[in-house]
């Protein structure tokens, strides 16, 4: 044993359980708007996540049981099941999971080696390589019972006298997207459909809302810091308020992208992730930002209705160039070694 | 009230002072034996200035200080000398380190003090000298001496460092409780030295009744005592002066360059007692904590086995191992049987119970956890990565020599990684690689110089040869003009060759391990040759190693003495001053460090003037008295003990480069 000989009593199983916990009234406010669904899908991420895990960990020769506790691979099945939309087919998010364990984390080397978000790469495989069956999202207090959407996961089988159409809808944001595509309409109008809620959709907006209560809950127990999140809203508002501004029956209001889709869920879950983003409080202003700017351009722009998944892995790719640029020099110093720039 | 600075970062781990800071500061009776290190101090170690047996008093100087960064050691007690040589210290290594060993009489006599009573008036260099002989030192951890830090000057700001960050540490708390009087009076003295602006006190405002103290203390003296928030590392030297002045001391700058020094009270109170009472530094404030029965403060006398102290205090029988110094900072001790240094400041007996093991250690996540706690401002997660790697050059641009080891990152690290063992491990291969390369540098100057050496003899010993058949009178002190000749011929090919081997490092065979023994043992044949062939007329050949090799030495200083001899009449023939070594024959490649040139240069044109002055002594004996049988027994001792002279010469000579080298 080595100095220091003290060490404060906080482990990565620690924090790992602070952002589980963080998300449980997320949960809770989707089963009571979309019912059990969710829960079953967050079952099968958890036990395909850890089988997974200790699968590539016992194949890569690294001693399994400390690994698994640490909790990493149970908050990437979560955060996945939370992406993706609760009345998917069983086996499209044990393929979205196993994509983000095997390929996205223990390919690359394991926990804290990973360049990506792995549940962002599960998302955007599944996006993808599926887009019909990610475009169905349930309905706030859909006609599907319990045994009935469990039935329709595991074997798509609808109760009698129920279409597809009837059981699911397009997010707020697809609908949005597809609707001004067509042409004709207004915002305005548009907004009047029923699935909008008071922000942005019916349900979703307060499990958004419920998102920004868990991730204040991990700002104040200082397990993520403000950089990130913070940039990342000012970026989405960045482009959001200028066009809405300057065509408000084309571009929605700023709010609404603050509060739709994946947006709170991103900014205090996924963009806050130390090991796929910048280390350096600038390097988290600027990775959040671009983040924010590239969700707005993805999703008014862009082919697909959600863009965090896309918007986080383009900034991943960036990270090492923004460590690089934003390592602040050491005490005292006015710029970090000269050299240290040119390779590093 | 000065407006207060934040360094960045720092931490709030559990402080644990309540377990040694209740009572006042004890003396433990004397152990039977001393064992004092000869470094205790940032330098050379001091040297040895006692015989084994002598009688020695309390105070009496047992070490003198080497040289300028050194300070010199002095008798904890009045006793015996009983062994001077390797013993354990407090060092993390483990290695043995020359200690003078002193049995205790018991009696505990003192020798008369020997204060500074006018140092007011006092020179620089008085000063400087009284201190390094008095044996002050940097009591705060670093042990520099003070003597290199107390020059007169003039500062904005002498900062008085009563922090004590160190969790467990209470040694400075109690010292200023109780001795703040003493402390202030050195204060005063480094004041009228240093002239400052402004002196601040800074005590973390954890220790209210220190701080109390000091402020009645320094009443009226104009001195401010500052309560800073307690924040580890507040205590380092450069967070302190940030906090106090709002100034950052970048690494690999001298802080007196940025107007402010900074001093431990401990180094102030044990400067006072040597300028005022005259009592050298063998003693100091020590705390015993941890897993003990009394834990406290205790002034312990220098050499002090730690196991002595320890025991007093009352271990218990479930402690695991004694950690020297803070937590933090500290380490292991490796041997107990060590004795106390001017550095030790704390001891903690280590329990389960107070240092439970840490879970093992996960890859880091890069949460930047450490880098928000790091008070160098580093990227400590880029710095383990690169250390880890062993990317050292990456590692060095990262910084790594900024970060002051405070543990500070480790402490907060969720993955639970030993980080500061990392630095650590880099720090050390990077001054290995140094100091292998340093090596190399030197064995190729050594090289430079030898192959200068072996054309020279070969030069001589055909001249020699020639002498011998040319029936010429053979006084070795009478010019020959083709000698002379010949020998400057010799010596311009051995400045061309050394010019070439300069140009060409590549080709430096000195990695040619073979080769250059093969070298080596020409020479010896060479010397051996000359040796024979020279004392076959004199002395017969004498048995046993010693006296052959006492013979090839004077041999070997005869015939520089005659080189040198010929030397000057060769040079006093051309009109041109004696060249008794071709310095630096043509323009050396630039890529040599001009330091190592001017060292070996220096080496050169000392060994060479030491020779000439030889030269004109053995020169003259030899042409008086041209066969003698007796001399050349004492020619060989006095050889002997010029050519272990010309050595040390040369070793000094490259010591003192490399430290300007260092500076
Ligand atoms: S605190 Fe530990 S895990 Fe976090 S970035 Fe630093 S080294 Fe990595
Ligand atoms: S040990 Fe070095 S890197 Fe770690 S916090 Fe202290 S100064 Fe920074």
């Amino acid at each position: 044993m080595h100095a220091p000989y003290i060490a404060r009593p906080s482990t990565v199983s620690v924090i790992m359980l602070k952002v589980l916990l963080a998300l449980l009234p997320a949960i809770a406010v989707s089963v009571w708007f979309y019912g059990i669904a969710l829960l079953v899908q967050l079952s099968l991420a958890s036990a395909t996540a850890l089988l997974a895990e200790a699968a590539m960990l016992r194949l890569r020769g690294v001693p399994v049981a400390p690994f698994l506790k640490d909790g990493s691979a149970l908050l990437t099945a979560w955060l996945l099941a939370l992406s993706m939309p609760a009345l998917g087919a069983w086996w499209l998010i044990v393929v979205a999971t196993l994509f983000a364990i095997v390929v996205g984390k223990q390919l690359y080397g394991g926990l804290g080696n990973n360049p990506f978000n792995p549940a962002m790469v599960g998302f955007a495989v599944a996006m993808v390589s599926f887009p019909a069956q990610m475009a169905h999202w349930g309905m706030p207090h859909g006609p599907l019972d319990s045994a009935a959407q469990l039935a329709w996961i595991f074997s798509r089988e609808l109760p009698a006298g129920l279409s597809l159409d009837a059981i699911s809808m397009a997010t707020p944001l697809d609908y949005l997207k597809t609707q001004l595509l067509l042409g004709g309409s207004d915002i305005a109008s548009l907004k009047q459909a029923p699935m909008f809620g008071h922000i942005a959709g019916v349900g979703s907006e307060w499990v958004a809302l419920a998102y920004l209560g868990g991730g204040l809950f991990l700002l104040q127990q200082r397990v993520i810091s403000y950089q990130a999140p913070l940039a990342m809203l000012a970026g989405l508002t960045a482009l959001a308020v200028p066009l809405w501004l300057w065509q408000p029956a084309h571009y929605v209001d700023p709010l609404f992208h603050l509060v739709a889709g994946a947006t709170l869920l991103a900014a205090f879950f996924i963009v806050t992730d130390p090991v796929s983003g910048p280390t350096s409080a600038r390097g988290k202003l600027i990775f959040g930002f671009g983040v924010g700017l590239l969700i707005y351009v993805i999703r008014v722009f862009g082919g697909y209705p959600d863009a965090a998944a896309f918007a986080v892995l383009l900034m991943n790719i960036a990270v090492p160039l923004i460590d690089q640029l934003t390592r602040p020099p050491a005490f005292g110093k006015r710029k970090r070694t000269k050299k240290a720039g040119q390779h590093a | 009230m000065s407006a207060l600075f934040r360094f960045h970062g720092g931490i709030h781990p559990p402080e644990f002072k309540a377990l040694s800071n209740g009572t006042p500061i004890a003396t433990p009776p004397l152990p039977a034996r001393f064992a004092v290190p000869l470094s205790q101090h940032l330098g050379n170690p001091a040297k040895a200035c006692v015989a084994l047996g002598e009688r020695v008093l309390a105070g009496q100087r047992i070490g003198d200080a080497d040289g300028r960064i050194s300070a010199a050691v002095h008798a904890p007690t009045s006793g015996v000398v009983s062994a001077i040589g390797p013993h354990a210290v407090a060092h993390p290594s483990g290695l043995l380190q020359d200690c003078i060993v002193i049995d205790s009489d018991g009696l505990d006599n003192w020798c008369a003090p020997s204060p500074l009573p006018n140092w007011q008036d006092a020179g620089d260099d008085e000063i400087r000298t009284f201190l390094r002989d008095m044996g002050v030192v940097g009591q705060g951890g670093a042990v520099f001496p003070t003597s290199l830090k107390l020059g007169v000057n003039t500062l904005e700001q002498l900062i008085v460092n009563g922090a004590e960050c160190e969790p467990f540490i209470s040694c400075d708390d109690r010292l200023m409780r109780e001795r703040a009087g003493e402390i202030v009076d050195g204060i005063r003295i480094a004041a009228q030295l240093m002239r400052p602006r402004t002196v601040l006190i800074g005590i973390e405002d954890n220790k209210p009744e220190a701080i109390t103290a000091m402020r009645a203390a320094c009443a009226g003296s104009g001195f401010e005592v500052v309560a800073i928030p307690t924040l580890y590392p507040s205590g380092g030297a450069k967070q302190l002066i940030r906090i106090l002045t709002g100034k950052k001391v970048p690494h690999g700058v001298r802080a007196t360059d940025m107007g402010v020094q900074c001093f431990n009270v401990g180094t102030l109170y044990s400067l006072k007692r040597a300028m005022m009472d005259g009592e050298p530094v063998i003693s100091r404030i020590l705390t015993l904590s941890g897993d003990l029965a009394r834990p406290g403060n205790i002034e312990a006398r220098i050499g002090t086995p730690f196991a002595h102290l320890l025991a007093w205090a009352g271990i218990q029988p479930d402690s695991e191992g004694v950690i020297m110094g803070g937590p933090m900072m500290g380490f292991d001790l490796p041997s107990l049987e060590a004795g106390v240094s001017k550095a030790s400041n704390c001891l903690i007996a280590k329990s389960r119970a107070l240092f439970p093991p840490r879970p093992p250690a996960l890859p880091c996540i890069r949460c930047g956890e450490c880098a928000s706690v790091c008070p160098a401002e580093l990227q400590p997660m880029d710095l383990y990565w690169f250390a880890k790697a062993k990317d050292l050059g990456r590692a060095q641009e990262a910084d790594l020599f900024d970060c002051i080891e405070c543990g500070a990152c480790s402490y907060v690290c969720p993955s639970q990684l030993p980080l500061v063992d990392f630095y650590k491990f880099a720090k050390d291969e990077i001054w290995a690689a140094e100091r292998d390369k340093k090596a190399a540098d030197r064995a190729r100057m050594r090289h430079d110089f030898r192959q200068l050496r072996l054309e020279r003899d070969k030069a001589e010993k055909a001249q020699r040869l020639a002498a011998r058949a040319t029936p010429a009178p053979a006084s070795s002190a009478a010019p020959d003009p083709d000698k002379a000749a010949a020998i400057r011929a010799a010596m311009a090919r051995a400045a061309e060759k050394k010019a070439e081997d300069s140009h060409a490092p590549a080709k430096t065979p000195l990695s040619d391990d073979a080769k250059r023994a093969a070298i080596e043992a020409a020479m010896t044949r060479a010397a051996a040759n000359k040796a024979a062939r020279e004392s076959a007329v004199s002395t017969a050949a004498a048995p046993g190693d010693e006296a052959k090799r006492a013979a090839i030495e004077a041999a070997m200083a005869r015939a520089a003495a005659r080189k040198a001899a010929q030397g000057a009449a060769a040079g006093a023939e051309a009109g041109a001053t004696p060249v008794a070594m071709p310095a630096s024959p043509s323009q050396p490649k630039p890529a040599i460090d001009d330091a190592k040139r001017a060292a070996i240069e220096a080496a050169m044109a000392r060994a060479a003037a030491r020779k000439a002055e030889q030269g004109v002594e053995v020169g003259a004996a030899s042409a008086a008295m041209p066969s003698q049988a007796k001399p050349a027994i004492d020619d060989a001792k006095r050889a002997a003990i010029e050519a272990a002279m010309a050595r040390a010469a040369a070793k000094k000579a490259e010591r003192d480069a490399a430290q300007k080298g260092d500076n």
